[in-house]
């Protein structure tokens, strides 16, 4: 099978799992996976890498079109067939002008990845997820983003590391990045996400999901449409076909409809509970667990019983 | 300054699709139209920055020949003219393809600054902006939320996964605007009669390339029947029951 490249992202000196993933994806694929880490630390991340080999990109900024091009020059240099990264924020900003390069279309935020014939065959949800793709790739390289908490991730590894340097031809530098708060998880990226609709009935009342959230210990608020364009919540948060699509291990949608717009950006989660006033509403229809009652009643001893079968550990 | 902001003409975020016969593409009767969420956002941006500097904005689209009524729209909301690549053949062409003909099309009309939408709200590839700016060796700053452009420089702030990230640019180049960035205003009365007057340049597209043949198209797989576990806080202890050993997610 053909060679295939992947963009290993790392964070406080580890792999991300994200990235984990997709080189996960990329090994059942090929038993030629050749991983690149770029950024202050690279060489150590990429030697726990499980990859045929891995190249640090090493003293570079974070330009996104700079990393564009090391990543296209990797692929010409390996002959490889296929370029995947996990669908973050750096892997959405930095695929389409690598896969450009390369004269190649850009698979976004792919749910399944498979090899067809010389080729591949990748699922993708359309419309946010309203309805699900297969596409059949005829680039000269399949590149592709894969969602994250849907494939299964590469365990450690040993990788060879081979050191190359960065590109610094940038055409927009990085000057800075203000660092988010270091205990704020991103809804895309929380193992649970507690989200909020206009049954919340004012922005103060967000105080309750935090609550819940922090009871969690790895949970991200998130938020509808409806709350979002009322300015209760930031833009960052919300969850739908506006906003960001998440796949968590658990989904709790708290006095939220579940209109469509919301529901493509959630339908993939493992496990959803929906607690709403209305019992006919329809997020209840898409949920494997339902409370029927009000929110505020509800959510104080919700969040006392989650911490304390988190305290049992 | 040149100001090209490009607009698509996608399915409405309340539309529920339907698969069509073929199995392959998305029944037209069961979906109705507007500008992609996105793009209007970087439309205004455009504008503000002609308001502020001057300057000339086109709108820019490339699909069917109805996206005309997308387009009045931007006429309406400050563009001084419009320009519409007609492509019947838009469902089988991919985001590459659509970047190469995009680019081609705002180099010709002398485009200083490319503004676009962070993503597309139908097929979610987010794609064609970085990748114009790739063809065409421009600077490009994606989801962008706060931008000040002064003598031929940029500075753009996004939302990055490590916290906002702030770049320094020369133009040419690309921006794909994130909600927040500018607020879209709506048509007044008098932007609706001047676009009656502004020009919609069409002209057809140059032929599709298509490297993603769409091969099946389906709803997403049905959820597992869930079930109601009660009604009220009397009713938690059950759900968290549920949760720890029925559905091991707690």
């Amino acid at each position: 099978m053909s060679k295939i490249v992947v963009l290993v992202e790392h964070s406080g000196g580890a792999a991300k799992r994200a990235s984990l993933e997709a080189l996960g994806a990329a090994k059942t694929l090929s038993g030629e996976v050749v991983a690149v880490v770029h950024g202050e630390g690279a060489a150590a991340v990429a030697g726990t890498l499980d990859a045929s080999a891995a190249i640090a990109l090493e003293g570079a900024g974070q330009s996104p079109d700079g990393l564009a091009n090391d990543l296209a020059s990797v692929v010409r240099d390996q002959g490889a067939k296929a370029l995947l990264c996990a669908a973050t924020g750096t892997g959405r900003d930095v695929m389409p002008r690598a896969a450009a390069l390369l004269e190649s279309t850009l698979f976004s935020d792919c749910t399944g990845l498979e090899a067809a014939g010389d080729g591949f065959r990748v699922t993708r949800p359309w419309l946010a997820g309203k309805l699900i793709a297969t596409l059949e790739s005829s680039a000269p390289v399949l590149c592709a983003t894969l969602r994250r908490n849907t494939f299964a991730p590469a365990d450690p590894g040993s990788a060879t590391v081979t050191s190359a340097d960065a590109s610094t031809d940038f055409k927009a530098v990085l000057k800075e990045i203000a660092a988010k708060a270091a205990d704020k998880l991103d809804v895309s990226e929380a193992p649970v996400v507690v989200s909020g609709g206009r049954g919340l009935q004012a922005a103060e009342h967000f105080s309750l999901l935090e609550d819940l959230a922090a009871a969690f210990g790895n949970a991200a608020v998130g938020a509808s449409r409806a709350v979002v364009d009322a300015g209760w919540r930031p833009h960052g948060e919300q969850v739908g076909q506006t906003g960001k699509t998440v796949s968590p291990g658990l989904y709790i949608a708290v006095g939220i409809s579940g209109q469509i717009q919301h529901s493509a950006g959630m339908k993939t989660s493992k496990v959803i509970v929906a607690i709403n006033k209305d019992k006919d509403a329809p997020i209840f229809k898409i949920a494997d667990y339902g409370l029927v009652g009000d929110a505020f009643e509800i959510l104080p001893p919700l969040t006392e019983a989650v911490r304390a079968v988190r305290a049992e550990g | 300054m040149n100001l090209v902001a490009c607009v698509k003409r996608v399915p409405t975020t309340d539309s529920e699709p339907a698969v069509g016969a073929d199995g392959i593409s998305i029944d037209p009767a069961s979906l109705k139209y507007e500008a992609s969420f996105y793009d209007p956002v970087a439309l205004e941006q455009a504008v503000q920055i002609k308001e502020a500097s001057g300057g000339e904005v086109t709108a820019l689209s490339m699909g069917p020949g109805d996206t005309e009524k997308e387009l009045r729209e931007c006429l309406a909301k400050g563009a001084d003219k419009a320009v519409l690549l007609k492509d019947d053949g838009w469902a089988a062409r991919d985001a590459l393809s659509t970047a190469r003909a995009l680019s081609a099309k705002a180099t010709e009309l002398g485009a200083d600054l490319i503004l676009c939408g962070r993503i597309a709200t139908d097929r979610d590839n987010a794609s064609v902006g970085p990748m114009m700016a790739a063809l065409l060796g421009w600077a490009c700053v994606s989801d962008v939320i706060e931008l000040s452009v002064e003598g031929g420089k940029g500075l753009a702030k996004r939302e990055g996964d490590e916290g906002i990230e702030s770049y320094e640019f020369s133009l040419p180049a690309v921006i794909t605007c994130q909600k927040g960035l500018v607020e879209p205003r709506y048509a007044g009365l008098k932007g609706i009669m001047a676009a009656k007057k502004k020009p919609i340049d069409t002209t057809d597209a140059p032929a599709a390339e298509n490297q993603a043949k769409v091969v099946s198209l389906s709803p997403p797989p049905a959820r597992p029947e869930g079930r109601i576990v009660g009604e009220g806080p009397g009713a938690v202890p059950a759900l968290i029951e549920a949760l720890r050993n029925e559905a091991k997610a707690l």
